[in-house]
C-alpha cells in the first residue's frame, strides 16, 4: 500500500504531466545539421579555453575548447567540419555568450579518430574522474554541474549514498525516461563507475511512479553484485529537485545553505550517469545528448540523439515544424525551462527538452493583488513563505526578504507561481531578488572596503 | 522563420487552474443553497435585503475601485454575506448603505482587494449595528405567511421603518441569554428559528463550506479550530454552570456557523500560515463563548472575528514555516 503511489516529500505541485506524447516514441538520430554553434560557457562554472581558430578543419570528437581549471570542462566538435567563425551567439540562457561555429562537411562519414577506451577498472577514482572531466561531462539534468566535481566530495566527508536521478518531474521531458527505458545497462554501468569512485556502497535510483517501464527495465538489467535500489517516487513536481530526492531516499533534509554531500550523499541525474558509462564504453566524449522536442505547438514530438550545439531552428524543423498556433519555445520543462526568442541558439549539453507550448497552453497576462491565500505556502517544497517574500520583493527589500524569509534558501522550481491564483510572478521576482540580493552585498562590502582602507591610510 | 511571435516570458510558463476570479465565484456560487435557504426561512424579503446590499457592494467598488474590478467577484461575496447577517426586516435603504460601507471603508480604503485588514461585510455590519441599533436587532418570527414581507422593508430612506408591520420573535441567543429558555438542537440545525437571514441554516452552510474546503478554496483549520475552541470551552463552563449553553447549542445557534466557515477564513483577513490558522480559529472560538457567556449581547461571532482579524499579521509573524534543512529535522 505505501508504496502504490511512491514515496514523496511534502508540498509540491501536480502540473499535468503531458508525457504521453513522447514517452512511448523511441530515440531517433537527428542527421547533421548545416552548422553547428558551440558556445564555450555551457556548464556551470568557468567557460572553456577556444583552442581552435578560424578556417581550422575539425573531425568530430576533437576537442576545439580545454577546461580552464578544476571547475570546467573542454568542449568538442559535435561534427566533422570547418571553423567558420568564432564570435558572438545566442546563448540558451538569453544572452550572446563567445562561440565556435562550425560549417559541417556535407556527405562527411562524421567517423571520430581512432581513441583509447580507457579501462575503467585499471583506473583509480583520480583517473576516472580525469577521464570524466577530459570528456566534457556535465549533468545533463539542466544545470550543467561539472560531474568530476561532484565525483570529487572533499576527503573529510563520508559519502554513502549515490542517488541517480530519474524522476524528471518537468512536464512533457521524456528524455531520461527514454535513456533508462531504451539503455538500462549502459545507466548500471555508469552507476558501477561511479560507485567505485566515490567508494559508496549503496545507489538508489528514484523514478517517478508514471514511468513503470523504466522501472521494470531497471529492475530487471540490475546486477547481483551491486547494492542498488529501484524507488518508485510519487508524481509530484518538484521531485526531481535535489534536496527533495534525498529527503525522500534518506529521510535526512539537506541543512540550509548546505550541498548534498555533507548529509553524505552524491545526486547525479540518470542520463549524465550513461554519459559516464560512454566514455568508458567508447571513448567517445559528451558530443551529442538525448533531447525530448515536444508540446503541443510541434507537428512532429520526437525524442531524439542531438549533435550538441545543434541550433534549434535545424531541430524543430527536423521535427516537421510548429504548428500554426505555436506560442511560445522553451528549453528545458514549462517549470524552470527558459522561452527562445532566437531559432540559431544551440542545445547546449545541459538542454534537456525542447518544448512549444500553444496559446492555450502558455500562462495568461493578467495579474491580480495577492488575496492571502496561502496556496503558495503548501505549494513550497523548502517551506518559504512565498507570499510575504513577494510582498517585499514589490518593495525591494532584499536584505529583509533574507534575513526574514530565507530568499537564498529558494531554488527558484516555480511551484508558488504555478499555483497562486492572483498568478503573480513570484519566482521570476525571487530571481530578480536573488541578483539584488547579491548586488547590494557586493556595494556594501566594497564600501565597508573603501571605508576601511580610509582608516589605514 | 518569424520569431517575432513566440512569448518570451519566465519561468515558469504554465500555471495551475486556480484564478482569483475564479475562487471569488466559486464562493459566490457556494452561497446560492444558504441564500436559497433564507428565502425559504423569511420570503421575498430575503432576496430584498441580500440584493440590497449586494448593489451597496458593487456599485461602489465599480464607481472608486480599481478599473473593472467588480469582475473579480469579490465584492459580490460581500454583499451577500452582508446581506446574510442582516434580520430579513431591515429597511432596504439601510441594507444598502450598509453595502457601500463595507466595500468603500471596509476595502477601498485600505487599497482594495486583498489589502484590507477587517472582514468587510463584518465591517458592513458593525457600522449598521452602530447606526441603527434598533433595526438590526428587530428579528421578525420565521412562522407567517411565507410571501408576507418580514418588516417594513421599503421604509422611505433615512426613516426608521414602521415597527407595526413587523412580527417580532426572538432569536435562540437573546432567548436563553435573557430569558433562560432553550431551543432545541435539530430546530437549530434546520434553521426554523428566528435570527439573521443566514443564521438559521446551520447544516446547508456546514454542506457549502464543505465543498469549499474540498476544492480547497477555504482553510479547513480555520472553521474546526473554531468548532472545537467553542465546543470544548462551552461545554466546560457548562459542567461548572448549566445556566449557561452546553456544547451543541453554542455549535450551532446564532451566527457562528456562517462566520466560522464564511467570515473567518476570508482569505484576505485570516492568516496565511497553516499553524496561524489553529490559532487563529481558537481565538475567535474563545471570543464568542467570552462574549456571549459574559458579555452584554447575546451574539458575539462579529466582533470575535473582527478583533481576531486584527490579530492576524501578528499571528503570521509568530508561524512563520521551518525552513526545509533547518530545525531537528536537518542533519548537520
Amino acid at each position: 500500500m505505501l508504496n502504490l503511489f511512491g514515496v514523496t516529500f511534502r508540498h509540491g505541485v501536480h502540473p499535468p504531466d503531458s508525457k504521453s506524447l513522447t514517452d512511448h516514441l523511441p530515440i531517433r538520430r537527428m542527421p547533421f545539421p548545416g552548422r553547428i554553434a558551440l558556445p564555450l560557457r555551457q556548464h556551470a562554472g568557468k567557460p572553456a579555453r577556444c583552442l581552435v581558430k578560424k578556417g581550422d578543419r575539425v573531425e568530430r570528437g576533437d576537442k576545439i575548447a580545454e577546461a580552464d581549471g578544476f571547475m570546467s570542462v573542454p568542449i568538442h566538435a559535435s561534427a566533422a567540419g570547418t571553423v567558420a567563425e568564432i564570435g558572438w551567439w545566442p546563448h540558451p540562457d538569453g544572452s550572446m555568450a563567445e562561440t565556435v561555429v562550425i560549417d559541417v562537411t556535407p556527405h562527411s562519414p562524421q567517423i571520430p579518430r581512432p581513441r583509447m577506451v580507457p579501462d575503467w577498472y585499471g583506473l583509480n577514482p583520480d583517473q576516472v574522474r580525469k577521464a570524466v572531466q577530459d570528456g566534457g561531462v556535465v549533468g545533463l539534468g539542466g544545470a550543467a554541474f561539472p560531474t568530476h566535481v561532484k565525483l570529487s566530495p572533499p576527503k573529510d566527508l563520508a559519502i554513502e549514498w549515490l542517488l541517480v536521478n530519474g524522476a524528471e518531474c518537468e512536464p512533457y521531458l521524456t528524455t531520461d525516461h527514454r535513456v533508462m527505458v531504451e539503455y538500462p545497462e549502459r545507466v548500471h554501468f555508469g552507476i558501477r563507475i561511479m560507485m567505485q569512485c566515490l567508494g559508496v556502497k549503496r545507489a538508489v535510483i528514484g523514478v517517478e511512479m508514471n514511468k513503470p517501464d523504466a522501472i521494470e527495465a531497471l529492475e530487471r538489467t540490475k546486477p547481483t553484485d551491486l547494492d542498488i535500489t529501484v524507488q518508485g517516487l510519487q508524481v509530484k513536481y518538484p521531485q526531481g529537485a535535489e534536496k527533495m530526492l534525498i529527503q525522500v531516499v534518506t529521510g535526512r533534509e539537506v541543512p540550509s545553505g548546505k550541498l548534498p554531500m555533507h548529509v553524505g550523499a552524491v545526486v547525479q541525474n540518470v542520463g549524465s550517469i550513461a554519459t559516464i558509462a560512454e566514455i568508458f564504453e567508447t571513448g567517445l566524449p559528451l558530443i551529442e545528448r538525448v533531447v525530448t522536442v515536444t508540446g503541443p505547438g510541434l507537428k512532429k514530438p520526437s525524442n531524439l540523439i542531438v549533435p550538441v550545439g545543434a541550433m534549434l531552428g535545424d531541430v524543430l524543423a527536423f521535427c516537421g515544424g510548429l504548428t500554426d498556433d505555436a506560442a511560445e519555445i522553451i528549453f528545458g520543462g514549462p517549470m524552470m525551462g527558459s522561452s527562445q526568442p532566437d531559432l540559431r541558439t544551440p542545445i547546449t549539453k545541459g538542454v534537456s527538452g525542447v518544448t512549444v507550448l500553444t496559446s492555450k497552453e502558455v500562462k495568461p497576462k493578467k495579474t491580480y493583488p495577492c488575496i492571502k491565500c496561502g496556496h503558495c505556502l503548501d505549494a513550497c517544497p523548502v517551506f518559504l513563505n512565498p507570499s510575504a517574500l513577494g510582498i517585499l520583493a514589490q518593495a525591494a527589500r532584499y536584505e529583509d526578504m533574507q534575513q526574514k524569509f530565507h530568499l537564498q534558501d529558494c531554488m527558484l522550481c516555480g511551484s508558488c507561481s504555478y499555483v497562486c491564483p492572483s498568478n503573480i510572478p513570484l519566482s521570476q521576482m525571487f530571481a530578480l531578488s536573488k541578483m539584488g540580493l547579491r548586488k547590494q552585498q557586493a556595494t556594501a562590502a566594497a564600501k565597508a572596503k573603501a571605508q576601511e582602507g580610509g582608516k589605514v591610510a | 522563420m518569424d520569431t517575432a511571435r513566440f512569448e518570451l516570458t519566465a519561468s515558469p510558463h504554465i500555471k495551475g487552474p486556480d484564478s482569483t476570479p475564479r475562487i471569488m465565484w466559486t464562493v459566490v456560487w457556494s452561497l446560492v443553497p444558504v441564500v436559497l435557504a433564507a428565502l425559504w426561512y423569511f420570503g421575498p424579503s430575503a432576496i430584498l435585503v441580500i440584493s440590497a446590499t449586494t448593489v451597496g457592494c458593487v456599485l461602489v467598488e465599480r464607481v472608486f475601485g480599481p478599473g473593472g474590478s467588480i469582475r473579480d467577484g469579490s465584492a459580490a461575496i460581500t454583499g451577500i454575506l452582508l446581506g446574510l447577517t442582516l434580520p430579513a426586516g431591515i429597511p432596504l435603504w439601510m441594507a444598502f448603505l450598509g453595502g457601500a460601507f463595507a466595500i468603500g471603508f471596509g476595502k477601498l480604503l485600505f487599497g482594495g482587494l486583498g489589502q484590507n485588514v477587517f472582514n468587510p461585510a463584518l465591517l458592513g455590519r458593525a457600522f449598521l449595528q452602530a447606526a441603527f441599533p434598533e433595526a438590526l436587532t428587530t428579528w421578525p418570527d420565521v412562522s407567517g405567511p411565507w410571501w408576507a414581507l418580514r418588516g417594513d422593508n421599503f421604509a422611505m430612506p433615512l426613516m426608521a421603518g414602521d415597527p407595526v408591520a413587523t412580527v417580532t420573535g426572538a432569536t435562540p441567543l437573546g432567548l436563553m441569554k435573557f430569558e433562560g429558555v432553550d431551543t432545541e438542537v435539530v430546530r437549530l440545525m434546520i434553521g426554523s428559528t428566528g435570527g439573521s437571514l443566514g443564521e438559521t441554516a446551520a447544516i446547508v452552510i456546514l454542506l457549502c463550506g464543505g465543498y469549499l474546503a474540498l476544492k480547497k478554496y477555504l482553510d479547513w483549520r480555520i472553521p474546526v479550530s473554531i468548532f472545537i475552541s467553542v465546543a470544548v470551552l462551552a461545554q466546560i463552563i457548562h459542567v461548572f454552570d448549566p445556566s449557561k449553553p452546553d456544547a451543541l447549542f453554542s455549535l450551532f445557534s446564532g451566527g457562528l456557523m456562517l462566520g466560522a466557515v464564511y467570515m473567518a477564513t476570508d482569505m484576505v483577513t485570516s492568516p496565511t500560515t497553516p499553524k496561524g490558522a489553529w490559532i487563529y480559529g481558537a481565538g475567535i472560538g474563545a471570543l464568542v463563548v467570552l462574549i456571549r457567556f459574559w458579555g452584554g449581547l447575546p451574539e458575539g461571532v462579529m466582533y470575535a472575528v473582527l478583533l481576531m482579524n486584527a490579530a492576524v499579521p501578528g499571528i503570521n509573524q509568530v508561524t512563520q514555516p521551518r525552513l526545509f534543512g533547518t530545525g531537528k529535522e536537518a542533519m548537520s
